[in-house]
């Protein structure tokens, strides 16, 4: 972690067995990093301990690791999603400690190097690791129980998608404790990352995390898109699909057409550090600008791929709690679908002080300011769902009106920003950072927590301790504004983002009542850890035997909660956009017989297998172990070779057993 | 929606909720296919935009004219083609239901196959050994990065031909080895259009310059 460690292992040979890989690399002088291994480490140790001691690996193994349920993999996602989300906050807390206190005399107690480390690690782990978990596990675990399919279209692919990410995952967090992470802000811009400035592994760690991770999001894209496509139950048209299979349509819609720019632009940034080739370099021809362009037009549908099936949850959850159709159907669709569109045609925003002239800048400003129109048109679409509505003011309903009012405010600071001339004063600036985490915090992370205060009830067959899904909820609405509203007062006053150190010290007022709001933050992180717990504890009382706790429009509440492995014993036929609701008013009772036996995919280790050669490989390649990057690859193509050569890869859920399921659940219902 | 709450499901001319006896869901394999190559068009679109942007950044190295032998591209175009059009027999094969027609035209598929990376091979040996490697200029990066990928996909396209052979001696024409050989076809001919463009917006166009 020391900048001593980069210089010293680049100018060092490379030996042939442990590439640039030594006992320098592990940062054991950086008593910060120590002091976090000894944590982890001890607790890591203990969870091994424990889980060992209760005998849970095979039921892990079996169950969760090669299941191939898309309501499995859906809580997996979510799982990974909520252990990176508290490694991302780790490095936000740091931050803030440190700006507040890094004034005049005083340096903060980050040095510099490490600093940069962390807010480039907050970056990717929130929005790689964090944010697009939550959405696809979301997705995963609702979109097939909404238009009434059993899985996915592929479900083995779904498995491996997982699998993938989670190796992601793993190699940013192997960066943490051997070697480095990379020190170059999120989006790692050239000719900073080239590997003249920047020779350290960092930069490979955040290359190969976000490739190995890129494929499995690539492909959860595919399967989603051919699942909606195909799947959906008989009746059920384009325009009777519930809001949040639309959205998730046009997010994996986006995921497919925006993932391979990110691949192709990563891989030449990697051709540019291993193969000494001149994409981005600044000599011998290369352009770096180029790669400015191209990371961003992956990475403005990106927040998009993160907001729309949150746009989605919202609609189901503010039909729902207010007993009502959801106001305008029609027009959210279109709005989604014109958002979708949209999100192509302004990625130029993020870099209108490159200088590419007032003619361009005011075609994307423009693009960029008419992306308010649809989103507007479902902020008044949810208001009218509201109004005259019999509103029930529970947990998920909260953070939804948290986010309207949230992301208003944010969206109008990005309409601010859409104009060029007020950009070049505000570009780089603390309000852009302030604008981003209101849309993103206030959107997707509201978004998020709404859904699983929603969903909880399907996935465990409990509903979630209210108490402390409020305190949650008003810790994380307080200590959002008192977070990030200084930082759009300092943005105005000129204060520029990734800056560890500062002079003036009359701004640091504005850094320590974000570093309170920070805290707050924190504590309703705790609250909602606390929550799962304490409604663990409580499930009994909280117990939902209906499987429908909110009186439910659609179709994932018919089920029983949790659903069974095959979610529904008959394909439902559907009527109405509300069908689930539609299928209470006309009386309609579960069948008792006629049931038959129910073709399912079987559970397979090939996704974990292929991920975990993924983590050596990428491992090899970061550090430069050629020949285990060799021997991984070539195992890695093997293995999917003979992984073809398996064509057993279904059978039948008898109908005993079907029928067994469907009566303990009819005896609960009666 | 009416409020007739008592009427079971299913009871003559009421509305039916439920699919009764098995529900066959159609086959996604095809589409998810094409929406995966649409995908993988799009890193090619990348590397593109990439090579019009380096395509004049000689750094002082050679031009297109000066490498660009059109004669051995010319040969090597047309051992794609023709691979492409023979995987087409091998599936007009298959539709008859000739397993041995089906292995045989995918062999010969392959051979052309390996024909145009031997060519291509031996031009990237010729440019390297000329000093004109992908490091030398910034036309020169791109012209690699392009081109090599798409090799990179022939090579893969080879290496699932050899698999997809195995498996059609091993099962025969089922179901399953049908849908594979279609994907592979779609691969195959996807890359065939990718070296259409490749052929006349490097080769063409560049060895003018």
């Amino acid at each position: 972690m020391s900048s001593s460690f980069s210089s010293t292992t680049s100018s060092d040979p490379t030996s042939a067995v442990f590439g640039r890989l030594s006992w320098d690399s592990i940062p054991y002088h950086d008593p910060i990093i120590v002091g976090t291994f000894a944590v982890v480490a001890i607790g890591g140790v203990a969870l091994l301990a424990a889980l060992t001691k209760y005998k849970v690996w095979g039921y892990l193994w079996k169950e969760w690791f090669t299941s191939i349920d898309h309501k499995k993999i859906g809580v997996m996602y979510m799982v990974l999603g909520i252990i990176m989300l508290l490694r991302g906050f780790a490095d936000a807390i740091m931050m803030r400690l440190h700006q507040a206190m890094a004034f005049g005399e005083n340096m903060g107690y980050l040095p510099p190097d490490h600093y940069d480390q962390i807010f480039t690690a907050h970056g990717v782990i929130m929005i790689f690791f964090v944010a697009m978990p939550f959405v696809v596990g979301l997705m995963n675990y609702i979109v097939p129980l909404q238009i009434g399919a059993r899985d996915v279209a592929f479900p083995f692919l779904n498995n491996f998608s997982f699998w993938m990410t989670a190796s992601g995952a793993v190699l940013i967090m192997l960066s943490l404790f051997v070697g480095e992470f990379a020190k170059s802000g999120w989006l790692a811009y050239p000719p900073l990352t080239g590997i003249l400035q920047s020779p350290g592994v960092g930069v490979d760690y955040y290359i190969w995390a976000l490739q190995i991770a890129g494929v499995g999001t690539l492909l959860s894209g595919v399967n989603f898109v051919v699942t909606i496509v195909k799947m959906r139950a008989p009746g059920m048209t384009m325009m009777k699909m519930p809001v949040f299979t639309w959205t998730a349509l046009c997010t994996n819609i986006l995921i497919v057409a925006s993932f391979p720019i990110l691949t192709a632009v990563l891989a030449m940034l990697s051709l540019d550090r291993y193969l000494d080739m001149h994409f981005f370099t600044n000599d011998m021809g290369g352009n770096a600008m180029m790669y400015i362009n191209l990371i961003w037009i992956w990475g403005h549908p990106e927040v998009y791929i993160l907001i729309l099936p949150i746009f989605g949850v919202f609609s189901e959850i503010v039909s729902t709690y207010s007993g009502k159709r959801l106001f305008g159907y029609s027009s959210m669709v279109y709005a989604t679908v014109v958002i979708t569109i949209l999100s192509y045609l302004v990625w130029l925003h993020h870099f209108f002080t490159m200088g590419s002239g007032p003619t361009v800048n005011s075609f994307f400003g423009i693009t960029t300011m008419i992306i308010s129109i649809p989103t507007g048109a479902k902020i008044f679409n949810w208001l009218f769902t509201m109004y005259r509505g019999r509103i029930q003011f529970d947990v998920p309903m909260l953070w939804t009106i948290g986010f309207m009012v949230t992301f208003v405010i944010g969206g109008m600071t990005g309409v601010m920003l859409a104009v060029p001339p007020a950009d070049f004063v505000l570009h780089n600036s603390l309000f852009l950072i302030a604008h981003f985490h209101n849309v993103i915090i206030g959107g997707v992370v509201f978004g998020v927590f709404a859904a699983i205060a929603y969903w909880y009830p399907k996935v465990t067959g409990y509903k979630l301790d209210p108490f402390w899904g409020k305190a949650s909820f008003w810790c994380w609405l307080i200590g959002f504004y008192l977070a990030f509203m200084p930082l759009y007062v300092l943005g105005l006053m000129g204060v520029t983002r990734r800056v560890s150190h500062f002079e003036d010290a009359s701004l640091q007022i504005w850094f320590q009542i974000a570093a309170v709001g920070a805290v707050l933050i924190g504590i309703g992180i705790a609250c909602f850890l606390i929550q799962l717990y304490v409604s663990y504890k409580k499930r009994d009382q909280l117990r939902d035997e209906t499987g429908d706790p909110w009186n439910g429009r659609t179709l994932e509440w018919s089920t029983s909660s949790p659903p069974p492995q095959y979610n529904f014993a008959f394909t439902p036929r559907v009527h109405d956009n509300d069908a689930w609701w539609q299928m209470k008013q006309h009386g309609y009772k579960a069948p008792r017989e006629g049931f038959t036996p129910i073709h399912m995919p079987k559970n397979t280790a090939a996704g974990l297998v292929l991920s975990g050669l993924s983590t050596v490989f990428g491992f090899a390649m970061i550090w430069y172990i050629w020949w285990l990057a060799g021997l991984s690859f070539a195992a890695l193509v093997i293995c999917t070779i003979i992984h073809t050569f398996n064509y057993k890869r279904d059978y039948y859920i008898p109908v005993e057993e079907v029928e067994k399921v469907e009566r303990q659940r009819a005896e609960v219902l009666a | 929606m009416s409020n007739t709450a008592t009427i079971p499901a299913g009871n003559g001319d009421k509305l039916d909720f439920l699919v009764r006896g098995e529900h066959h869901v159609p086959q996604g394999t095809l589409l998810g296919f094409w929406i995966y190559l649409m995908s993988d068009c799009l890193i090619f679109a990348a590397l593109f935009a990439t090579y019009g942007v380096l395509s004049l950044n000689f750094a002082g190295g050679p031009t297109g004219g000066d490498l660009f032998d059109l004669k051995l591209v010319a040969l090597n175009t047309a051992f794609l083609l023709i691979s492409s059009i023979t995987y087409g027999f091998a599936v007009l094969k298959m539709q008859m239901n000739s397993l041995r027609g089906t292995i045989g035209w995918l062999a010969v598929t392959g051979v052309f196959g390996l024909a145009f990376l031997a060519v291509e091979l031996y031009e990237f040996y010729h440019m390297i050994h000329l000093g004109a490697g992908p490091q030398r200029s910034g036309f020169l990066t791109a012209f690699f990065a392009l081109v090599g990928t798409h090799g990179l996909h022939v090579t893969f396209g080879c290496i699932w031909l050899v698999t997809l052979l195995l498996q059609l001696r091993k099962h025969g024409l089922i179901q399953a080895n049908r849908r594979r050989v279609f994907c592979l076809s779609m691969f195959w001919h996807f890359l065939d259009v990718i070296w259409i463009g490749v052929f006349t917006y490097v080769y063409l166009m560049g060895s003018m310059i």
